[in-house]
């Protein structure tokens, strides 16, 4: 370690100084400086090679499968003028990440039974995990459209694909252990999830998902700006720009 | 076999605002505490990777594994309870500091009219205005009486803000200066002058500024970076457990805090606890921590699941109407409006949890009940609290939830609305109720907690009423389409609402209707304490965390009286 006086402003001293140099002599301006720099200085990382290496699954297994998850994202958050949709953005490899993940197994929900139907005031009471009911709703989806329209989901034109979906979301479709309804808005979030999660969980490709909102997403201060009549509209940062800082290197 | 411990002074069932209160001020005194804290431990420096809306806000990490325990919950006697597999209508903390690492900050007092709410209601409006099976107690305390912990809880913590024009007397004005106004604040502002309301900044856990607490203890100013709700704070600008009440306890050398120790039992002997049994969840082992006060400072509805388990306190019987743990069960009605703008665009991503506008017109008795059939109100607040995209998609009504128009219009509109949201107050009724569950358990065996809960006609007619407050004020705030309230449906437990659940352990003065006195001392045994918003005899229109933190402080005085001297302090 190098001697404390030679050590760069690390994020971790900041956290340990700010109190004194927000409330004390040095004030908010050049906190904010020095924030600022710290985010320029770390550039984000390198733009091709990390997309194509991290674009393989992780739970679907057949690539039917995954293509109609892909089309059925896209049919969500479609790309238009204002920019990407759901596949340019990555959200079918981040839903296939999250499947095989904690969540995709429901690690963290209460999973005793018994299991009844109960009110739906009464929230999620499949014995289903999450990961079993996309491959199932995705199963129905193929199913459906070839007894609806004699012919495979992908190769069905765009407004017979939206008429599936809604099929979905009407709860039209009978599935086994839950509602059509509950599948699809499972699809939904997990679709905004990876639209807008930060690029670290592998959607929201080059923080497009933010740009196109104006979300500035992590940015460590707004004391000088948040009292501004003027609309902030600065490119974003992701919490990538944390782990170049030193402060984790204790 | 559990292992028996070494007997201390005072024992804490979980460490977050409560537990670390009542730790510091009795470690003060040189009592020899124990604090008992079934999730991990944890500090500033693990809130690194902190802004991760998904993380945190959308997989809830800072919350409760429900894995391990839950509740079950049902609209009415007649329903079989299930369990919540998933959280979703309020967010239980877990880990040191308890809830208090995760809130918002809006940390407002209640009002005279709330501790003294069935006198002052009876003596106004006459016996007629309770009806349905709502009922009202006094809380066995005055305002005024609690002021000194108001007080003191305000200045632990800091509180950044400007005295409510409806608020009851203060000994001091708050210890920091309000946050900062914005041009969301001052547009909320204005329209509640032209309304001929009475405006005031969210009184806030989030400081304005450095500050140094009574104990030393000191909190950063904020930087408006808008993780508050759902996070902990990286800068430790918002007032929490870990940078206040538990530094100061365990500097003392007087606190010894257990993480990882969950306790499944409260041991009592002829109506006075011996101490508990815990387990520690990661090897299992089960210990037994001897104490001569027992103090329950866990979540609302871990306090009263502790008793009834404990068989400690009569339980309320819904059937004859006696008893009183597991009565008082409260919670809130949201009604809000949001209000969407074609030309105007703001930095509705940036702020702070309790950085808002408030009105307090609506709230309590602060206006005359005589022509409407509801009682009290709600504190309505134009929150600056930084909204992020993956949970924040508004949409002009009727626009469709996914597709192209929702594309265009969630992204267009993230940044050109606002909105109020009014917390109602919820009032007792007799089937809304906390017992044990017939059936399900939790990872250590032991009953879960059911929930018998719905909305009720006051609630109905409550949130009718601020609805249409809120869609007036919006419509002043400037706004080309503004939403209309809709009707209060049945209480559903999946879309988040509000982490402001109440009761179970109800306080007052009489040992028929409440389960603890004013010194949170529980009746039927004198050396258990029970305090938090289980206490509450009804839920006022606020954030509860003020009043809870002034109820900590109180019972840190019962408590270190009684060690002293014992016996009941009522």
């Amino acid at each position: 370690m190098s001697p404390p006086e030679k050590r760069k402003f690390t994020r971790r001293r900041f956290l340990k100084n700010s109190g004194y140099v927000v409330g004390g002599v040095l004030g908010g301006g050049i906190l904010t400086e020095v924030i600022s720099k710290q985010f320029r200085t770390n550039a984000p990382a390198d733009e091709e090679t990390n997309e194509k290496l991290t674009h393989a699954l992780t739970y679907f297994t057949k690539k039917e499968d995954f293509n109609v998850l892909a089309q059925v994202t896209e049919l969500i958050f479609p790309e238009d003028e204002s920019g990407p949709g759901a596949i340019a953005l990555g959200v079918p490899f981040y839903i296939d990440k999250q499947l095989s993940s904690a969540w995709g197994y429901n690690a963290r929900d209460y999973m005793q039974g018994p299991f009844y139907k109960g009110e739906p005031t009464q929230g999620y009471q499949t014995s289903m995990l999450r990961h079993e009911i996309f491959s199932a709703g995705i199963e129905k989806i193929k199913e459906y459209s070839e007894a609806t329209f004699n012919r495979p989901f992908l190769e069905l034109e765009e407004e017979e694909q939206i008429s599936v979906l809604k099929a979905f979301e009407n709860d039209e479709v009978e599935m086994k252990g839950v509602m059509s309804s509950q599948f699809f808005a499972l699809l939904r979030g997990a679709t905004l999830e990876g639209v807008y999660a930060d690029p670290l969980y592998g959607g929201n490709e080059q923080m497009n998902g933010w740009k196109m909102k104006k979300y500035p997403g992590n940015k460590m201060s707004y004391l000088e700006v948040i009292d501004s009549e003027e609309f902030y509209d600065e490119p974003p940062s992701s919490l990538h720009a944390h782990m170049e800082d030193s402060s984790n290197e204790r | 076999m559990a292992q028996e411990l070494e007997k201390v002074d005072v024992v804490t069932v979980g460490v977050g605002w409560t537990g670390g209160i009542i730790a510091a001020e009795c470690a003060k005194e040189g009592l020899s505490v124990v604090g008992l804290e079934r999730g991990k431990g944890r500090s500033i420096e693990d809130y690194f990777m902190i802004h991760d809306e998904l993380r945190y806000a959308v997989r809830y990490e800072l919350m409760q594994d429900v894995s391990k325990e839950t509740i079950t919950f049902r609209n009415h006697p007649k329903q079989r309870a299930l369990p919540m597999r998933q959280m979703g209508s309020f967010l239980l903390g877990e880990g040191l500091g308890g809830a208090g690492i995760h809130w918002n900050g809006q940390t407002h007092r209640f009002l005279p009219y709330d501790f003294e709410i069935k006198t002052k209601t009876i003596e106004k409006y006459g016996e007629d205005k309770l009806k349905n099976g709502i009922f009202l107690q006094d809380w066995g305390i005055t305002y005024d009486e609690l002021e000194p912990y108001f007080d003191r809880f305000e200045k632990t913590c800091g509180i950044s803000g400007e005295e409510n024009p409806y608020g009851g007397k203060r000994s001091n004005p708050y210890p920091t200066p309000p946050m900062k106004e914005t041009p969301i604040t001052k547009r909320a502002r204005t329209a509640a002058e032209n309304l001929g309301l009475k405006p005031f900044m969210t009184p806030s856990g989030n400081l304005s500024e450095r500050y140094e607490n009574p104990d030393g203890q000191v909190i950063n100013a904020c930087q408006y970076c808008a993780f508050c709700e759902r996070f902990g704070c990286e800068y430790g600008a918002k007032s929490d457990p870990t940078i206040t009440v538990i530094p100061t306890a365990q500097e003392t050398g007087n606190f010894e805090l257990r993480t990882h120790a969950n306790v499944v039992e409260i041991l009592h002997n002829d109506g006075m606890a011996t101490g508990v049994r815990y387990i520690d969840v990661q090897s299992g082992e089960e210990y037994i921590q001897p104490a001569n006060v027992v103090v329950l400072t866990s979540y609302v509805l871990n306090n009263t699941k502790l008793l009834l388990v404990s068989k400690l306190g009569t339980p309320y019987n819904r059937e004859n109407g006696t008893g009183h743990v597991g009565k008082n069960y409260c919670y809130q009605v949201n009604a809000s409006a949001t209000g969407f703008f074609e030309n105007e665009q703001f930095n509705t991503f940036m702020g702070a949890g309790a950085l808002g506008t408030c009105i307090d017109d609506y709230n309590g008795d602060n206006f005359d009940h005589s022509d409407v059939d509801f009682l009290h109100g709600g504190v309505g607040t134009v929150g600056h609290t930084g909204i992020r995209p993956i949970l924040s998609n508004p949409v002009p009504p009727g626009t469709p939830l996914w597709g192209k128009e929702f594309k265009e219009k969630s992204l267009y509109y993230f940044t050109r609305h606002l909105g109020i949201g009014f917390q109602g107050a919820s009032l007792p009724h007799v089937n809304n109720y906390l017992d044990l569950d017939p059936t399900y358990k939790d990872a250590y065996g032991v009953p879960l907690l059911r929930m018998t809960y719905n909305f009720t006609d006051q609630d109905r007619k409550l949130h009718s009423f601020l609805s249409e407050k809120a869609t007036e004020f919006v419509k002043e705030m400037g706004a080309d389409i503004v939403t209309e309230g809709e009707e209060l449906g049945d209480y559903d437990i999946v879309p988040y609402q509000t982490t402001h659940n109440t009761g179970g352990t109800p306080m007052g003065d009489d040992p028929a209707l409440s389960t603890v006195n004013n010194f949170l001392q529980m009746w039927e045994s004198e050396n258990t304490f029970v305090v938090g918003a289980s206490n509450f005899a009804h839920n006022s229109g606020y954030n509860p965390t003020g009043t809870v933190g002034a109820l900590a402080y109180r019972a840190a005085e019962g408590i270190i009286r009684y060690s002293r001297e014992g016996g009941m302090l009522v």
